[in-house]
């Protein structure tokens, strides 16, 4: 073991030489046990293997090391289930850790360390068990060693391994010290199914204790001593930059100490929030709005029709004979349109960083660690080992925490104040400087034969790129697979579909939201397919069947759904919308069931059922049904940035909304069983959640809203 | 100037800007980062804490007007049932919001020891981005049960 555990011991002991340079005081939990953190502070005895991924002290103690970043997905309770499995003891016996940054911890979906893509458990299902089976031998064999006994009468059971000729037993924490002195077996066999102890039965999640008392560490929670806090205001036009700014007024506000000037932003460091907050408030920074400034919500929809109207699209699909159409006995045709969206995670953008000469240590809530060294590197003129990433909780992600601006400013501010610097955006800042859910019309056609059932679909899609900017090598000749993603790929089985992907800049910053293209283009597919439904004069559940005839997991799925909602039995008064709609490797399915008094619409229950193959805590797919669902919801009723002058015009909850407490539907969630290959849940229940809702309206009312949010529509949640 | 605050059973004296919000006084001058910020206009919740025994939104609330009332964070609830029931449901997602939906919660219960879920409707307000409303009202309604 390895050049890869050095490491690990090595990044270890740099965590503990950069808490001695600025030590966390009072009242914070990395996400580390506290019994861990107390067995390093007392010089430890704790032992890593494989890697790294767990840590046993000699009290037993375990601990996991989690890759992936905990941003409500329940990856901290998920991923060390696995590793536990295969490891042969019980979630109540193990702790959770964020890991470090390690090659062994890259996420072998996107070959870099980083969250997003509902990748998690698909990527770690395999690896992770391995793990978990690579210590359990390398412990038995340690037990073989010390009893000299042949290594097949041992066996491994809640965290101790038993020698079944004479009952001796030894903890795991009495064998680890030798065991990680053995080289673990390159091939282990992985348990059957049928032999699961933990996988596929709910698990507590390991971090709401802490959740519940306050005391999970989040990045606005860092404390450092001699930490100075900042905040900043950027730009207000996209792409503009600062041109000047007289510091004085900030600089005379009691507790300020800095003002830091960036080429596209102004930054106060003061002893808190709030004197940095009145610091910025006091300046009055003078910006060069740049091209931008004249853009506003009817421009960018002016350039998305253009580019639905002309010009060349590349091609994303093209399955059988667009001609088909022709031959239709019905045709539909028609635009959509769906807006900018912010993430508004509920803890705003932070970092905090501690440049030094000999090192850089950020901490923050991000998606991608791994990015972070190299760029912090650049910045500083540090080499990349040295700098040293802490991982916090993530008070939500959704896609914006795969993003280095916040992290960048924080080093900044730190380098130039000569001190440990938090960095707190204010909420409108979060809100008015995200990298934003791109803006997206399509239009789109199909037709039905004599019998009513779906014959073509040809799409237009008219959207910014994501990948021009943050990976440009991903786009395809012309297509970005996130702008097309959910039609050009659709679940429905049309023998003809023709997919065409226009790419136009609208001067927003896009970037990666929860579901990504699939949370416009299920809207877009899923109401059209509801329109083509209904000019064939169909059921629009029964339509969709005609789409599943050629997969058994999909048409299975259907039929669970058809019944579990009750379809077509909705009681008087209500009326029922159905979407159905595959993502992230999960199929998923829902009914809302509503009514309507004038233009409120109470949504009385959703029924959802879920197919992502194997699964390892169904607890947590459905919460992350829920969670998805009000996301999808909030998105569909209120979610629109609107731009003026260039500028972001909402800033904060007043004016761009969320869906409370009292507007949550009821959810009733069935999970199908079967031995498939894992699939996502971090998103794949939200992109249905917005198709579901109009289509029912569009049942209540003959109403059929093809862009959103609704309220423009003049509806609103009862 | 110069405020003497009786949070969690405790005096503290701070040296502050008169409108300062408690919130940053709770977070940065005293240390304790349970209460969290989310919008700074009472628009959320996440900073949620009693004022006299009743839920404030620290953000939006000066020091100043604190005056003799004792305050109280959720760094003072001992195992609370709200609590309990709270872990108990793997209520928490992200979990930012849940020290302010907790303390909304416990003051709930202060007042009305028996909620209907209409109740909770009305009265919990708070914004979770997680979306976790449905397990909130259970573990509410749970946690009524269980004290
Ligand atoms: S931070 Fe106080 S209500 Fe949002
Ligand atoms: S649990 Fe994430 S905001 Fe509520």
């Amino acid at each position: 073991m390895s050049d890869m555990t050095e490491n690990t011991a090595l990044t270890r002991r740099r965590f503990l030489a950069g808490s001695a340079a600025g030590a966390l005081i009072i009242g914070f939990n990395l996400p580390a046990p506290g019994r861990f953190g107390a067995a390093l502070a007392a010089g430890g005895g704790d032992t890593p293997l494989v890697n790294g991924w767990l840590i046993i002290a000699p009290d037993n103690s375990i601990t996991v090391r989690v890759a992936s970043s905990e941003m409500g997905q329940g990856v901290y309770t998920s991923m060390p289930m696995l590793i536990a499995e295969e490891l042969e003891v019980g979630m109540d016996q193990i702790a959770a850790e964020m890991s470090p940054v390690g090659p062994q911890f890259t996420n072998l979906a996107f070959n870099m360390q980083a969250t997003g893509g509902s990748t998690s458990i698909r990527w770690s299902f395999e690896p992770l068990r391995r793990v978990g089976a690579q210590a359990r031998e390398v412990l038995r064999a340690a037990a073989a060693r010390t009893w000299n006994v042949p290594l097949a009468q041992t066996r491994a059971e809640r965290g101790q391994i038993h020698h079944t000729g004479s009952g001796r037993i030894a903890t795991y924490g009495e064998l680890a010290p030798l065991a990680a002195t053995l080289t673990p077996p390159a091939e282990v066999s992985l348990k059957p199914r049928s032999e699961w102890k933990l996988l596929g039965t709910p698990a507590k999640r390991l971090d709401s204790a802490m959740k519940a008392t306050g005391t999970a560490g989040f990045g606005i929670d860092v404390q450092l001593d001699g930490m100075l806090v900042a905040t900043v205001a950027a730009c207000p036009t996209f792409g503009g930059k600062l041109k000047s700014v007289d510091e004085g007024p900030a600089m005379a506000v009691k507790g300020v100490r800095k003002v830091l000037r960036l080429p596209d932003a102004v930054v106060v460091v003061a002893d808190g929030y709030w004197p940095a907050r009145k610091g910025l408030a006091a300046l009055q920074p003078q910006w060069e709005p740049g091209d931008n400034a004249s853009n506003s919500t009817a421009r960018i929809s002016e350039r998305l029709q253009a580019g639905l109207n002309g010009g060349d699209g590349a091609r994303a699909m093209a399955k059988g004979d667009a001609a088909a159409l022709a031959g239709a006995a019905k045709t539909v045709s028609a635009t959509y349109e769906a807006p900018l969206l912010a993430h508004a995670t509920m803890e705003p953008m932070n970092a905090t960083a501690h440049v030094r000469s000999d090192g850089v240590d950020v901490w923050l809530p991000t998606q991608s660690p791994g990015l972070i060294p190299g760029i912090v590197a650049k910045l500083t003129g540090v080499a990349p080992e040295q700098v040293t990433v802490h991982t916090t909780f993530l008070g939500g992600g959704f896609g914006r925490r795969f993003e280095m601006d916040f992290m960048i400013q924080a080093v900044l501010a730190s380098q130039a104040a000569g001190a440990p610097v938090k960095l707190i955006w204010s909420r409108e800042e979060d809100t008015r400087h995200d990298f934003y859910r791109p803006p997206s019309a399509a239009r789109l056609e199909g037709g039905v034969d004599g019998a009513g059932k779906p014959l073509a679909l040809k799409a237009r899609i008219c959207c910014p790129s994501i990948f021009e900017r943050v990976f440009p090598q991903f786009i395809n000749n012309g297509v970005d697979s996130t702008a097309v993603e959910g039609i050009a790929d659709t679940a429905y089985d049309f023998d003809n579909l023709h997919v065409d992907y226009v790419m136009q800049d609208v001067g927003v910053p896009v970037g990666f939201w929860r579901a990504v293209g699939n949370s416009q283009n299920a809207f877009f597919m899923d109401g059209f397919v509801d329109e083509l439904a209904h000019a064939a004069g169909r059921d629009p559940m029964d339509f969709r069947r005609d789409l599943f005839t050629g997969d058994r997991r999909n048409a299975a799925l259907l039929e669970k759904l058809a019944r579990e909602s009750g379809w077509g039995k909705a009681p008087a008064g209500r009326a029922q919308g159905v979407s159905i709609h595959h993502s992230f490797g999960s199929l998923v399915g829902q009914v809302m069931e509503i009514s309507l008094q004038g233009d409120a619409v109470t949504v009385h229950k959703v029924t959802c059922v879920v197919d992502c193959g194997t699964f390892i805590n169904p607890d947590t797919i459905r919460a992350q049904v829920e969670s998805s669902i009000v996301y999808g919801l909030t998105a569909a009723w209120f979610g629109e940035i609107e731009i003026e002058g260039g500028a972001a015009r909402q800033g904060n909850y007043d004016t761009y909304r969320m869906l409370r407490l009292a507007q949550m539907p009821a959810v009733d969630t069935h999970i199908m069983v079967n031995d498939e290959a894992p699939g996502g849940m971090g998103e794949p229940a939200l992109p249905p959640a917005a198709p579901a809702l109009a289509n029912a309206i569009f049942a209540a009312s003959g109403k059929r809203y093809r862009s959103l949010p609704l309220s423009r529509h003049g509806l609103r949640p009862a | 100037m110069q405020y003497t605050l009786k949070l969690n059973d405790r005096q503290h004296t701070v040296d502050v800007d008169p409108d300062t919000p408690l919130l940053w006084v709770i977070r940065d001058n005293l240390g304790l980062t349970g209460t969290k910020f989310g919008c700074g206009i009472a628009q959320c919740g996440a900073c949620t804490v009693h004022v006299g025994g009743q839920p404030v939104r620290s953000c939006s609330y000066p020091v100043s007007a604190v005056g003799t009332q004792s305050v109280r964070t959720i760094e003072n609830l001992q195992d609370h049932p709200v609590q309990q029931a709270w872990i108990e449901q793997d209520v928490p997602q992200c979990g930012y919001c849940q020290s302010g939906m907790i303390m909304a919660a416990v003051a709930l219960l202060e007042a009305n020891p028996n909620p209907a879920p209409d109740d909770i409707d009305r009265q919990i307000s708070n914004i979770c981005r997680c979306g976790t409303y449905n397990r909130v009202r259970s573990a509410i309604l749970a946690a009524a049960r269980r004290a």
